[in-house]
């Protein structure tokens, strides 16, 4: 439901580990109000979310702890560097860093930009520091919404590397994009909103 | 341990934007003082008169200062999407929500507090009254940062929400005045003050821990 229009009913998934599932559908189809749904930002007019086969609310401190989401708005400081951003995504969670931050920013493209701010980048390079979160504190479950928006080819290039790397490592992803996504040896599932 | 360096994480990321934003940074503190010059300039220098509504007027600016840059302690954050990932984080939306606003009351209220003694000698404001007006400042501006706080929350997805921010948050900032610029009114006439202080301070520690609590459930309303 969005401002009291059902965008969807009766749709059901499970994500199982390796699993990648890629949502489709027009604009305002509903692409993220469920992912925002299931992380719950948005309330879930009826049905349910489970984690690990208990419901999410129920368990939601692992859920969170498990969780990394990456929305629309990059969810980075424009004024702050590179660095700067990841240190912080990286104290919010719970986790060790998985690897060093440099490294994370060699894989996403962003070398030597590491300590500029955000503000003198481009779109791309914003999301692309916005990717080396993924890398840094690698969760187990992803939810990422249009994580395509202003990556050129070389940026597609690296985030679909990073899902299959995620995936054939035991990890979950929820993507929603209307780009076509060369996952072809992942086994990613596709579901469709909207029609 | 996990909790203590998300905290110091979110507090030193807020600090450091405030001071690479520094024109922001000097907005209210520029606010407290033209409004308090502005009312000997209105009135007339007498020092009987200045000497008597001293206090109120520090405190009416103090007041305004404090609502003036209220709104940018969620707004900013609703924008570029680091709120929500505040609200997914695996520690407590209300821990994180406190960091932000000791962030910005050290960032807005302690400057203000550092210029009261500047403005007080302006306006002719007894020099034993100058302690009791510190020491209400040091305990009223972090309480109009809490109450603001979870106006600011309640309001920050609204297109409009700052007008309709002053409304809400005025009236709940009044028993914050009365007692505030009531307890320099006493001092500066050699009345006994700690009355109003413990009050003050009372109110302090409610808010310091309801308050994030509050902010927390009004910024998931919001966010929803």
């Amino acid at each position: 439901m969005r401002d009291d229009r059902v965008l969807f009913e009766a749709i059901g998934f499970t994500l199982t580990p390796g699993g990648i599932i890629q949502l489709e559908g027009p604009n305002g189809s509903g692409k993220t109000t469920l992912l925002r749904a299931i992380c719950g930002l948005a309330p879930i007019e009826g049905g349910h979310v489970s984690w690990c086969g208990t419901p999410r609310d129920e368990v939601l401190d692992e859920f969170l702890a498990a969780l990394t989401y990456v929305g629309h708005v990059p969810g980075v400081k424009r004024d702050l560097t590179p660095r700067e951003n990841l240190a912080t995504s990286l104290a919010l969670t719970t986790m060790e860093p998985a690897m060093p931050a440099d490294t994370a920013f060699d894989r996403v493209g962003l070398d030597g930009l590491a300590d500029t701010p955000l503000r003198r980048l481009s779109a791309g390079q914003v999301r692309r520091a916005a990717l080396a979160r993924l890398l840094v504190a690698p969760t187990p479950l992803w939810l990422l919404d249009e994580p395509l928006t202003a990556l050129d080819a070389d940026g597609k290039r690296v985030l679909e590397r990073l899902l299959a790397d995620h995936a054939a490592a035991g990890g979950m992803i929820l993507i929603s994009t209307h780009h076509p996504l060369d996952l072809a040896d992942t086994g990613a599932q596709r579901i469709r909103l909207g029609d | 341990m996990r909790l203590g360096q998300a905290f110091c994480a979110m507090l030193g990321r807020d600090i450091r934007l405030a001071i690479r934003q520094r024109g922001e940074l000097a907005q209210p503190l520029v606010f407290f003082a033209a409004v308090a010059t502005l009312f000997p300039l209105a009135l007339g220098p007498e020092p009987a008169l200045l000497e008597r509504i001293a206090p109120g007027i520090i405190w009416v600016a103090a007041l305004l200062a404090a609502l003036l840059p209220m709104d940018r302690m969620f707004r900013p954050d609703y924008e570029d999407g680091t709120l929500e990932q505040m609200l997914l984080s695996p520690h407590p939306a209300s821990v994180l929500a406190l960091a932000k606003v000791v962030a910005h009351w050290l960032t807005t209220g302690v400057p203000v507090i550092l210029l009261a003694p500047l403005i007080a000698l302006f306006l002719q404001l007894p020099m034993e009254a100058l302690p009791v007006l510190l020491a209400t400042l040091a305990l009223g501006t972090p309480l109009l940062s809490l109450i603001g706080a979870i106006g600011v929350a309640l309001t920050v997805s609204l297109r409009a929400g700052g007008p309709l921010l002053a409304l809400l948050l005025l009236p709940l900032y009044v028993p914050v005045l009365i007692f505030a610029a009531g307890a320099v009114d006493r001092a500066a006439a050699g009345f006994p003050v700690a009355g109003p202080i413990y009050l003050l301070a009372a109110m302090l520690v409610l808010a310091l821990t309801l308050a994030p609590m509050a902010i927390a459930a009004s910024l998931r309303i919001s966010l929803s």
